[in-house]
């Protein structure tokens, strides 16, 4: 089959589907809207229609980025854009599917925006409710990798191609491969899996090489703890990616490819085959592809949960069957890779990025972004933040419109204290850089690193000694053994921060874990060891007098690690009402009803029910000789 | 195809891991990369890996025992004793961590009794934890086998590990 008939059957099928008469729901089924409840939401949309006895067709989309209101639906009525509604139960998804579709009543209040411009008013808003491209968390979004994400059935290779899918690669296949090198050049495009490396550079470097076999690896591992962009990406538009992939083994020269995909990843590797199948079908991998002369073959292979397995020496090593330990470079892996032959390993972004900008230019490619940042990025936005989820932004833009705008700022009236980026390789950036843009260079400058996208915005209740305990104690779990610096320097850097966390640190800790810091960074084999310091380095640089409290005075003002405070109950907000006696899982907490209530330090546990439960704000934390802060009062 | 030549050591072998044996045999090619692929598939089907399935193994692949248990000792995914009937991963991300993920992990040891790792008594849960599900915007996430819970807390949890507990009882006492 050609292209072009695959595209008009494709297009008459998407077509179809935009001109349904009978409305069209949408239902997010992401690995996030299922934690939410999609799968009861969509029984409850199922049986709302039996019940209704109205037709109408449902889809099942990938995730569009807004995590925060899931299990979330769209529904669109013939000639009208879609409606979304989110946070939804069974019970009110009934009500509004009934409501809308049965009563005409779109319940305004109730839903979250248009999208779409429907027929019948031609503006496509309908009143009262704002329109998707004009809400606070989407308008600073550029939406380039996840251009369908949310918006087609992943699982159907022929919405992909109706909205410019594989059209890349029709185009591609048609340029000598120094071309589309050049053109990747040309975009500005560098590696999104953190490094940042110019993917074309990296492509020459791989095509120069001598040798016949050569690969080409979708690094799927996306290990960074707070990180979901991959996930996301595969399982709502898993060609975007698949579809870079081919591009990239051509101009390279690769005949076979991998996909090394965490085995934490079902969803995204279920449809990562399906996609597949689908390729074969249409001609689009295998012999002959689009009836050229390139053939091409693509292998999943599963990870088995090791952090290590990210960085490409460990990753070559962990396919072929082996510990996924690193080795030293050079030779890169473009000269001796996997198998021993020359090797190409892009991020699943990366290659979501190449088959946008074959499909749509350079030019238009570099347009975004900052002049040594060209383009978009994605993060996982997480943590402290009210609107949670999966955004696109262009490079540059500043870390507090991402935090304030899109993420709508810290829950509870809360303070913000930092943000944490780039995973366990990152950093903890501080309140005073809000207004660093994002881009590879000035996020180096300040010590952490882009990374591959997590995004983790914490409060005041977040300790940043805790901080910097919790990432040590990952790397040092995840360091592979191989070379000392990371081996013994991760654990006596854990070792160090641990004894503060407990109250036993001493002043001259600080200077050890500095010094230890820097030895791990300069002296380790791989990407992991080098920057494992990177969390102690930029807590010990901007949040230092939290170190200091901790070893000199024995206090955690965050209320976090429990050697170094304790709850009590504030004598004058106590009502008695016994709630926190009743809740309390070790039975600490006495008093009698309309009196004050008294907690048992030795049955104290700290697990902060009480704290939370407390309507009156009553329970505070206290450390020696001081309070500092009481709990909410919520009614 | 289907014959099961049985090694002298390997005669105690449940029918089950017999099955399975040969299935090795069959669909893998026995070469070193089909190593992790082979482990993977054995876990799949048994929960963890016998000793004697890992000889074997080592066997097909030619790889020296010494070397197919690095490996399984190297990857976090693979064990080496049997599971419980529901396997409870509590994430430990950095998203979850924000909102007190170590809390609900302390919270569930104590009140199963067990360690990260480690199957309860009754052989009912094995609680494991995982660097990360990908799932941060739902933070904290609680998995039961497949399935993913978002926004948990300590007391969410317990009710699930109940209500999970209530099922098997009910079954037992249904199916004596």
């Amino acid at each position: 089959m050609d292209f072009a008939s695959i595209k008009a059957g494709a297009d008459r099928k998407w077509a179809e589907l935009m001109n349904l008469s009978e409305p069209l729901i949408h239902i997010g089924m992401g690995t996030c809207g299922r934690a939410a409840g999609a799968e009861d939401v969509f029984a409850a949309v199922k049986h709302a229609l039996k019940n209704t006895n109205l037709p109408a067709r449902i889809l099942r989309v990938g995730c569009i980025g807004m995590c925060y209101l899931e299990p979330m639906i769209a529904v669109r009525k013939p000639g009208r854009p879609f409606i979304y509604y989110g946070n939804l139960t069974p019970d009110k998804t009934e009500d509004l599917l009934v409501s809308y579709l049965l009563n005409n009543d779109p319940k305004p209040q109730s839903a979250i925006c248009t999208l779409g411009e429907g027929s019948t008013n031609g503006n496509g808003s309908i009143d009262g409710i704002p329109r998707f491209s004009d809400l606070p968390m989407i308008k600073p979004q550029v939406r380039i990798a996840l251009r369908n994400c949310g918006l087609i059935d992943p699982e159907d290779i022929d919405h992909y191609i109706a909205r410019g899918g594989y059209s890349g690669l029709r185009k591609a296949l048609e340029l000598p491969p120094d071309d589309i090198i050049r053109e990747i050049k040309e975009s500005g495009l560098r590696g999104r899996g953190g490094a940042g490396f110019p993917t074309g550079a990296k492509w020459e470097f791989a095509r120069k090489a001598a040798g016949r076999v050569k690969y080409i690896i979708c690094n799927a591992d996306e290990g960074d703890p707070g990180a979901f962009m991959d996930r996301s990406l595969l399982e709502g538009d898993p060609h975007a990616v698949l579809e870079g992939m081919v591009i990239g083994a051509y101009a390279i020269g690769a005949h076979e490819g991998y996909i090394y995909a965490r085995a934490e990843y079902p969803l995204a590797i279920q449809r990562l085959r399906i996609a597949l199948e689908q390729m074969r079908a249409y001609g689009l991998l295998g012999d002959n592809i689009l009836g050229s002369a390139f053939h091409f073959n693509i292998h999943i292979k599963e990870g088995a949960g090791a952090f290590v397995c990210g960085e490409e020496t460990a990753l070559m090593a962990s396919i072929e069957g082996a510990r996924g330990m690193p080795r030293s470079r050079p030779p890169f892996p473009a000269q001796v890779g996997l198998r021993g032959k020359p090797t190409n390993i892009n991020n699943v972004e990366t290659f979501g990025n190449v088959s946008a900008i074959l499909e749509r230019g350079a030019k238009w490619y570099s347009s975004f972004g900052t002049e040594k940042s060209r383009g978009t990025k994605t993060f996982s936005l997480a943590g402290k933040v009210k609107r949670t989820g999966l955004i696109e932004v262009p490079m540059g833009i500043k870390l507090r419109e991402i935090i304030n705008d899109i993420g709508g700022g810290i829950p509870g009236g809360r303070q913000f204290k930092g943000v944490q980026t780039g995973g366990p390789s990152g950093g903890c950036i501080p309140a005073s850089l809000l207004d660093l843009p994002v881009d590879y260079e000035s996020l180096a400058k300040a010590g952490s690193i882009m990374g591959s996208g997590g995004m983790v915005v914490m409060d005041e209740g977040t300790c940043m000694v805790d901080m910097a305990r919790y990432f040590l104690t990952f790397t040092q779990s995840e360091s592979c053994g191989k070379c000392i610096p990371c081996r013994l320097g991760t654990r006596q850097m854990l070792d160090v921060v641990e004894d503060i966390c407990k109250g036993n640190g001493k002043p001259e800790d600080l200077k050890l874990l500095a010094d230890v810091s820097e030895t791990v960074q300069k002296a380790s084999l791989c990407g992991l060891g080098q920057t494992a310091p990177n969390p102690v380095q930029t807590t010990l640089r901007y949040f230092g007098d939290e170190y200091e409290s901790h070893i000199l005075e024995k206090r955690c003002a965050a209320g976090v690690c429990k050697a170094l405070f304790h709850y009590e109950i504030d004598s004058g907000r106590c009502t008695g009402c016994m709630v926190c006696a009743r809740k309390c899982p070790v039975g600490a907490i006495t008093g009698e009803k309309k009196q004050l209530h008294i907690i048992d330090q030795k049955k104290c546990t700290k697990c902060r029910t009480c704290y939370d439960a407390c309507k009156f704000g009553a329970v505070g934390i206290c450390t020696e000789g001081m309070k500092i802060e009481n709990g909410d009062a919520h009614n | 195809m289907g014959q099961v030549t049985l090694q002298p050591d390997y005669t105690d072998v449940a029918s089950e891991e017999n099955h399975l044996l040969d299935k090795l045999r069959n669909e893998f090619e026995g070469r070193p990369d089909d190593l992790i692929p082979m482990l993977q598939y054995v876990q799949k089907t048994l929960g963890y890996l016998p000793e004697g399935i890992l000889l074997e193994i080592s066997r097909l692949t030619s790889l020296p025992a010494a070397r197919v248990f690095g490996v399984v000792t190297f990857y976090a995914q693979f064990r080496l004793k049997p599971i419980g009937k529901y396997t409870v991963k509590l994430c430990r991300g950095t998203a979850c961590h924000v909102n007190a993920s170590a809390q609900i992990l302390e919270d569930v040891c104590s009140y199963l009794n067990v360690e990260p790792g480690e199957t309860t008594k009754d052989g009912l849960f094995t609680l494991e934890i995982v660097a990360c599900f990908g799932s941060c915007a739902l933070a904290p996430v609680v998995v039961i086998d497949e399935s993913v819970y978002g926004l948990m807390n300590s007391s969410k949890t317990r009710k699930l590990l109940d209500g999970l507990r209530k099922e098997q009882r009910e079954e037992t006492s249904q199916h004596p």
